[in-house]
């Protein structure tokens, strides 16, 4: 609060009144200069509030006479991306996918535009970055039920596995064992399974036994020593990689009553560049052959 | 506080409330002659020349790379700096130096007040060359003054035309100059003069060209007054060593007009010609002191020194002095040698001298090559077949030579570490010879896989070694390994199996 207006007596210049600590403030005027940048911004004010949108009018608003819009003009800048995108767009569609992988420009694009579609269409079941959860394939990993060189990945993707909706489809079935062998053989078998990894070192008796069963009944598909078969999607069983658990009781259950993932076909879903850029985005996870 | 008696300049003295704005009270310079116009003079040549043709300079950095010794490439961003070669990552350097610059002006201003001001800055240097240009066209002081009260004529007309026309072709040197920094000289010069050059180049071109014809043609001892920040606080950096120009109002007080033959005796040697007032840049009488107007250019030193050898009195009225001095002198004890070292100019000078070591260092120790490694978070590691596990890294080197090199990338870590480098898209490369670019960042994929036994624990520290197998230059940087947690059941998680214990 200005408490006396005084003349101050150095200067003959009159105090606005207002003093802190003992030191008073000059009713100084201002340059004249500064008034006409002050004019001339509240000139270029009105002329901005003519040439652009800014008034409010109830339920719309004053569009400016130069009718720029952002809308417009990010519906534009959209446009030129998705036109700049178009050439090697049309490049990643009409190339087989591992000629991709030799041109390192289009490749990079592959990667980022793979890593895009990933995230929004297959995250949900293999999780972020391919990482896999139970029942859902890790495909970062080196291990490939129906093989993991690129054109197999785009195989799976384009038509899905055990898709109902699709006629290509890679499909098989595991018979459910609980109803053709007792309980005893199954955790027999199953021991014998873990024992092929390692993870579990049963009894001479055991394991003589499990061999016999496992050659009876699994070897056809799963091949004599358990390394898998890729033709029908028959797990490697022989490796540390467990699709539905790799404990006893997970392994005898999946023996009892296997459980069949089901991939949908993403063919009819997504656009051809779409499918070859994630073909070939999941081929670099770090698994791809 | 009882000043009053001293006649500040005019100022109303009715207690009417003062007009809400003030009009400019325009400045007519007079010229001097005399030692310090001369040093002025000269540093201005200088300063001038330095400025037009340094972006001129060419510096040969082979082929396909910018020939200019001083060059900010915005576009290519990279700042060349003669044999230097700055990234935008290390914009740290030109931090150091402007920190240097201004540790380094603090110092120079408490020891001589403001040199800056008078002889160097921009604003003062073009001032005065615009300066020299209208009395070159329409007179000196007296002349100019005349012209602007009398009528409009034919000779008021071309005159005033004449300044400005050579006021704005200075000012389009000015503000082409600068755009040189920027853009290859001899390019964008034939693309200003020939109509190629962009709207940008265009806008900056205007730009610095109607800020230069404003700012020293019209704005001038206002930049300081008004818009400056400097003068508002140099005052701090001031004590009373600093040498300043001041006058000597102990041997100029009581001044008086002083007529041929009169003795200096019973009077002061001011004899009030206010040829000090005429010849101020910024409009000021030195004889009110130390005050914020003045630039300390010190053409008012020359001024009075011309009067008093005419009269054949002491020079130096007006000069250069400590506070203290005066201060001194005035009670009559003896003068007092200014105190270079205060503890003001230790500490300046002794982040001056900390500031350039690490400056140095930082230079001297500076490696052309650089690493960054960014984990992956998603998967946080992956199960391989065999049971071993491996995490992804995006490994970054940045080769700053402008020729492609081969790197070699090793890391550090427990016994049983595999590491392997890719492309983007996952090709393998030999990582004891990987090639980067010359001029770019090279992203790559990095795995690294462990055998289980092998994992020391959850986190473990590794560290990634990169080096140009063409200089030997190397780059360190440190990252973790992570692993499953060792207990727990981490088959849902992670697809693996723990070895299990069979009853």
């Amino acid at each position: 609060m200005p408490t006396k207006i005084e003349k101050d007596t150095a200067t003959g210049r009159m105090t606005t009144g207002h003093e802190w600590d003992g030191i008073k403030e000059l009713n100084t005027p201002l340059p004249k200069w500064w008034l006409w940048v002050f004019y001339a911004c509240i000139a270029f004010s009105a002329v901005w509030v003519v040439l652009y949108p800014g008034i409010p009018l109830g339920t719309t608003y004053f569009k400016g006479v130069l009718g720029y819009s952002t809308r417009v003009e990010h519906a534009e800048n959209l446009a030129a991306v998705e036109a700049g995108r178009a050439d090697i767009l049309a490049k990643i569609r009409s190339t087989d996918v591992s000629d991709i992988l030799k041109d390192p420009e289009t490749a990079t694009y592959a990667v980022a535009g793979g890593r895009v579609a990933f995230a929004e269409n297959c995250a949900a079941c293999h999780a972020a970055g391919g990482a896999g959860q139970a029942g859902y394939p890790a495909l970062g990993d080196d291990d490939w039920l129906w093989g993991g060189d690129i054109h197999a990945i785009r195989q799976t993707l384009l038509h899905g596995i055990r898709s109902a909706t699709d006629a290509d489809t890679r499909t098989s079935q595991m018979p459910a064992f609980g109803e053709i062998l007792d309980r005893n053989q199954i955790q027999t078998v199953a021991t014998y399974v873990l024992s092929l990894s390692g993870a579990a070192d049963p009894a001479p008796a055991v394991k003589t036994e499990g061999a016999q069963i496992f050659a009876d009944n699994c070897a056809s598909c799963h091949g004599e020593t358990g390394q898998g078969g890729r033709d029908f999607g028959a797990p490697n069983l022989a490796d540390q990689v467990w699709l539905y658990g790799g404990s006893l009781d997970q392994v005898a259950a999946q023996v009892a009553q296997p459980r069949h993932g089901v991939m949908p076909n993403w063919g009819g879903r997504l656009d051809d560049a779409t499918i070859n850029m994630l073909a070939v985005y999941v081929h670099s996870l770090g698994g791809g052959e | 506080m009882s000043t009053s008696g001293i006649d500040m300049g005019g100022h109303d003295e009715t207690t009417a409330p003062p007009a809400l704005f003030a009009n400019r009270l325009k400045v007519y310079a007079k010229a001097v002659q005399g030692p310090v116009r001369r040093i002025k003079w000269a540093l201005l040549v200088v300063m001038l020349g330095v400025y037009y043709i340094l972006p001129w300079i060419r510096w040969d950095r082979g082929p396909g790379r910018p020939d200019q010794a001083l060059l900010l490439d915005l576009e290519g961003r990279r700042g060349y700096f003669f044999d230097l070669e700055i990234w935008p990552d290390e914009i740290y350097y030109l931090a150091g130096l402007l920190i240097f610059g201004a540790v380094l002006l603090f110092l120079v201003t408490s020891l001589y007040g403001r040199l800056w001001c008078g002889y160097a800055c921009p604003q003062t240097v073009w001032t005065d060359l615009f300066m020299w240009v209208e009395r070159k066209i329409e007179g000196d002081r007296a002349e100019r003054i005349r012209r602007d009260k009398a009528a409009l004529s034919f000779d008021k007309a071309w005159r005033k035309v004449a300044k400005h026309g050579a006021w704005v072709l200075i000012a389009a040197a000015t503000g082409g100059a600068w755009i040189m920094y920027y853009r290859d000289a001899p390019t964008v010069t034939m693309e200003i003069l020939t109509g190629q050059a962009s709207a940008t180049v265009y806008s900056m071109f205007a730009l610095f060209t109607i800020t230069t014809y404003t700012l020293a043609g019209w704005a001038r001892e206002q930049v300081c007054t008004y818009m400056c920040p400097w003068p508002r606080f140099q005052a701090a950096m001031l004590d009373d060593q600093t040498v300043t120009v001041t006058y000597q109002a102990w041997r100029g007080e009581p001044r008086g007009k002083y007529r041929k033959g009169e003795s200096f005796d019973l009077r002061g040697d001011c004899v009030d010609c206010t040829q000090c007032v005429q010849v101020c840049p910024t409009g000021i009488d030195i004889r009110d002191g130390i005050q914020l107007e003045c630039i300390n250019c010190g053409l008012c030193v020359d001024a009075c020194n011309n009067v008093m050898d005419k009269l054949h009195r002491p020079s130096a009225l007006i000069t250069w002095d400590t506070f203290a001095n005066q201060a001194a002198l005035a009670k009559g004890e003896p003068p007092r040698h200014m105190k270079i070292i205060r503890p003001r100019t230790l500490i300046y000078a002794g982040l001056i001298v900390v500031l350039g070591a690490v400056m140095m260092t930082a230079m001297l120790t500076r490696t052309r090559v650089d690493a960054t490694v960014i984990r992956d978070r998603a998967p946080l590691f992956v199960t391989l077949s065999d049971g071993s596990i491996r995490n992804g890294y995006t490994l970054k080197i940045t080769n700053r030579r402008p020729e492609g090199s081969d790197f070699a990338v090793v890391v550090d870590g427990p016994e049983g570490l595999i590491a392997t480098v890719h492309t983007p898209d996952g090709r393998e490369l030999p990582a004891d010879s990987v090639e980067v670019r010359g001029d770019t960042q090279g992203a790559l994929r990095m795995f690294i896989a462990m055998p289980r036994k092998a994992i020391p624990e959850e986190q473990t520290p590794i560290n990634v070694h990169i080096r140009n197998l063409t200089t030997g230059e190397e780059a360190s940087v440190a990252t973790v390994f992570v692993a499953p947690p060792s207990g727990g059941d981490r088959t849902q998680r992670t697809n693996s199996v723990a070895p299990v214990q069979m009853p």
